[in-house]
């Protein structure tokens, strides 16, 4: 038969029993069909390994940008070492390479944006999930939080440095700090909002699936709609949460044009939450096609190196936190 | 002389490490309905998708043993020549819901790229639905889904299209499971008419279905082929314990 | 248990639940904010000459986004061709062997693909394409765009498809058909709204994507359309007209600004008609 499949001639076993003792036109009828069929199978077998090498490409680009990164980063850490991570300085110029400032702009202000955004997201969650599931209300805020998802980063980078910047400059003037506008605080503010989607909408599907008789329960009990969520549904769904605010916060690191519009992009170390500083992200998109030395876009190569791990790391963490709540 | 379409020796079926089908030896005479019947999870739908290949679709399932279609080894074959030859009717409808009542009955035809004149179409598409006793019931609206149909009508659809392929035998895995009473004897009446045509074998967990319908009978039990007869003697006269045990309702 | 401690606590679960809703609905402040300036702010700027005509050198006032609008389509368009086709059939291949090996891992790679910062597929993107041909390209801009959709479409096409009975599989197995006829015939048909909803997400998501282009396409203040020549995109086009310190500049990033975010907007809105429109019931 695979014979047959392959140099595309019909045996008599291949055809009908009942046309084999029929006219002549019946069996080159069939004949042609069993042909047509021989072909669909070469196809089919085709068809069957083209599927499998597309998933595998999934596998090679994930592999390849490893790999690249680590190559293009092989420089830099020869030259460099690993104490690059936490040298303090950072001069081109001078071809001195620290990467501190960077990694400090970037923890600060994403956790302070994750800070900022945690009630606001959660709160989402909570109502949609827990008080009003269905109505034009709930409809209106989740298009909301969609759409907030859906504006380009690019235009929250510029809406900040037009609007949210002077803001925060009239602001660090009442406060009494250097009111210079552009800084770590206003990328937060920025992120903060940007992420709040990440974390509400996963919140909302993982309190959707507390069962009904666990709250029934506390009911039962003569519980308060706020005892139900905060003894029931939030334990519950901890570890959901949790997950989706690792997600924001991979997010956070990652995202670029934003923050590098409002952050002020300067390589000094912060001296506090209202300075200009850098991300690795912003000091990738700023500098990488000014290095003009090898050392130099290899060390920017490296933050990048960095940043793909961890987010990488996170995003399986936050991942594997669903998979586990979602099977149980 | 009855001539045989269907013959297993030895044949062996399992999910894994699960043996659901031991050691079964049938002949299955050409244009006879044959009922398989026993209690649930005796192996008998496992049986009947080995019969069109469709059991090694799931994940783990393995097979072994002989299994002839015309005397021509089925495992040999490529399963979609076994399929052409071997038409199969699921537990619940599942006509293509995409699809218009009309294509789904050519679908066999229209999916697998074969292009026929329309007036071949036409040709079939009546006469399959007539085959079925639904023509007088859809002829005025083959353009609608068919999902709008009722189950009964879904599940005669389903038979329709199996038949305008023109098999030399259909399986039917409890196709009336899942219909209302008068669906059921519907389609139950289909199957003498069928015959003249065709070979039915019919998985049925129902032994008045398999009284009813049937030319030959076989209880399945435990993976095993416990008895095969003439489902006269089968009901009247069983020869093995555990099928008398059986039809009198001692387990179910 | 007295009425006093029943009013006590009832008091806390209504003010809890007045919090959330505050809390909740102040999401809404900073989008309508921000959609509203830019409304305000790009408005008056969008007109037919504004469509049609390229940017103006420094200190003359007027000029287009023609080149951005031109370059931003042409690109979308080139990463749609290069990804679509992937993704849907990596997807298809992962509801196909939910349990395989690879399957395992095109899933995990899938995932990790999908949290890759912006920035950092521009830096492999430049690797891959801008040096070995030498030069910034929109090309190069498009495969750096194509990775950024493929998670979405693969995830979307697996996700819609895992959850089609596998009796519509097997009716067509059934009548002999062979395998990529199922799939192209019945199964991707019958999930097609799904597999379109996450085509249509994916293509919105690039559309505002400017961190992966920053070293490919690269932005070219004139209109091109030469695929291996640098491209302006409209997010390119804001993020170096915004940065500025042109006021004229300004103007045009906010116009290009309105018309992105109706871009996206339309997508968005498009892809939930269509969703429910084009859903096969089963």
């Amino acid at each position: 038969m695979d014979t047959s499949v392959e140099n595309g001639m019909v045996t008599r076993s291949d055809l009908p029993l009942r046309v084999i003792n029929s006219t002549p036109e019946a069996i080159s009828k069939a004949k042609k069909r069993a042909k047509r069929s021989f072909r669909q199978i070469r196809t089919e077998n085709v068809f069957k390994k083209t599927l499998m090498l597309m998933g595998l490409i999934m596998v090679i680009l994930v592999l390849g940008i490893l790999l690249t990164l680590i190559v293009q980063s092989l420089p830099s850490v020869k030259a460099l070492g690993p104490k690059y991570l936490w040298s303090k300085v950072w001069d081109p110029v001078q071809d001195i390479y620290g990467a501190w400032p960077f990694l400090l702009g970037t923890l600060l202000s994403s956790f302070l944006a994750l800070f900022i955004s945690i009630p606001f997201s959660i709160a989402i969650a909570i109502f949609l999930g827990e008080y009003h599931p269905k109505g034009w209300l709930p409809n209106f805020l989740k298009n909301t939080v969609e759409l907030i998802a859906a504006v380009p980063s690019v235009i929250y980078g510029f809406w900040g440095l037009a609007v949210l910047v002077p803001i925060v400059r009239s602001f660090e003037s009442a406060i009494g700090v250097d009111p210079i506008g552009v800084g770590i605080f206003s990328s937060s503010l920025i992120l903060a909002v940007m992420i709040i989607p990440y974390a509400a909408s996963l919140g909302r599907s993982m309190i959707n699936m507390v069962p009904s008789h666990l709250k029934e329960a506390a009911y039962g009990l003569g519980a308060t709609r706020w005892e139900v969520i905060r003894s029931v549904v939030l334990p519950y769904t901890k570890s959901g949460l949790f997950a989706g605010i690792l997600l924001s916060l991979g997010r956070a690191l990652g995202e670029t044009m934003a923050v590098t519009m409002v952050i002020g992009n300067t390589s000094l170390i912060p001296k506090n939450i209202f300075a200009p500083g850098n991300t690795m992200a912003s000091v990738i998109a700023n500098e990488f096609t000014e290095a003009d030395k090898p050392v130099y876009l290899s060390a920017l190569i490296e933050l990048g190196l960095v940043l793909f791990l961890v987010t990488v790391v996170i995003n399986l963490i936050g991942k594997k936190i669903i998979d586990r709540f979602t099977n149980e | 002389m009855e001539s045989t379409i269907i013959k297993s020796r030895n044949f062996n079926a399992s999910f894994g490490s699960n043996h659901v089908v031991r050691n079964v030896n049938i002949d299955i005479p050409r244009n006879h309905v044959i009922a398989v019947m026993g209690p649930s999870g005796c192996g008998k739908t496992t049986y009947l998708r080995c019969i069109n290949r469709m059991h090694e679709l799931i994940p783990g399932a393995t097979c072994s043993g002989e299994m002839k279609l015309n005397d021509e080894n089925i495992y040999e074959m490529h399963p979609i020549f076994v399929r052409l030859k071997i038409g199969m009717v699921f537990q619940r409808p599942n006509p293509f819901p995409n699809l218009s009542i009309y294509d789904n009955v050519i679908a066999g035809y229209k999916l697998n790229g074969i292009k026929l004149p329309k007036a071949e179409r036409d040709r079939i598409v009546e006469h399959s639905l007539t085959r079925v006793a639904l023509w007088n019931e859809v002829k005025d609206s083959l353009n609608k889904k068919g999902s709008f149909l009722s189950g009964g009508q879904q599940q005669r659809l389903c038979i329709a299209r199996a038949v305008a392929m023109e098999p030399e035998v259909l399986l039917f895995d409890e196709p009336t499971s899942a219909l209302d009473p008068i669906s059921t004897s519907t389609v139950e009446e289909l199957f003498h008419e069928l015959k003249v045509n065709y070979t039915l074998i019919i998985v049925t967990h129902n032994m008045q279905q398999a009284a009813r319908v049937s030319d030959k009978t076989a209880f399945f039990f435990m993976g095993e082929l416990v008895e095969y007869d003439e489902t006269k003697t089968m009901f009247t006269n069983p020869k093995d314990n555990r099928t008398q045990n059986y039809i009198t309702g001692r387990f179910s | 248990m007295d009425a006093k401690n029943v009013k006590y606590r009832l008091g806390k679960s209504y003010g809890f639940q007045i919090l959330t809703y505050i809390l909740a609905f102040a999401c809404v402040v900073p989008l309508l904010a921000i959609l509203i300036f830019i409304l305000k702010q790009g408005l008056s700027k969008i007109n037919w000459h504004f469509l049609v005509n390229v940017p103006k050198p420094v200190g003359e006032s007027g000029g287009g986004i023609a080149n951005a609008l031109v370059g931003s389509i042409l690109i979308i368009i080139v990463a749609s061709i290069i990804a679509i086709p992937i993704g849907i059939m990596a997807g298809v291949y992962l509801s196909e062997n939910k349990k395989s090996r690879l399957a395992y891992w095109v899933r995990l790679s899938t995932d990790v693909l999908q949290g890759v910062p912006s920035i950092v597929i521009g830096i492999v993107a430049y690797f891959w394409m801008v040096k070995p041909l030498g030069g910034f390209s929109a090309f190069s801009g498009s495969v750096a765009l194509a990775i950024m959709m493929l998670p979405i479409v693969v995830r979307s096409t697996e996700e819609t498809l895992k959850l089609l009975p596998d009796s519509l599989r097997e009716a067509a197995l059934a009548l002999g058909m062979p395998f990529h006829r199922v799939i192209f015939k019945v199964i991707v048909p019958v999930g097609i709204s799904g597999i379109l909803s996450g085509v249509m997400l994916s293509v919105a998501r690039i559309t505002g994507e400017t961190a992966p282009l920053l070293f490919t396409a690269f932005g070219n203040p004139y209109l091109s359309t030469n695929l291996t020549k640098p491209m302006q995109s409209l997010p390119l086009l804001i993020f170096n007209y915004a940065t500025s310190p042109y006021n004229d500049w300004h103007d045009l990033a906010w116009g290009a600004s309105l018309i992105l975010l109706l871009w996206v907007l339309f997508l968005n809105i498009f892809t939930k008609i269509v969703t429910r429109k084009w859903k096969v019931q089963l």
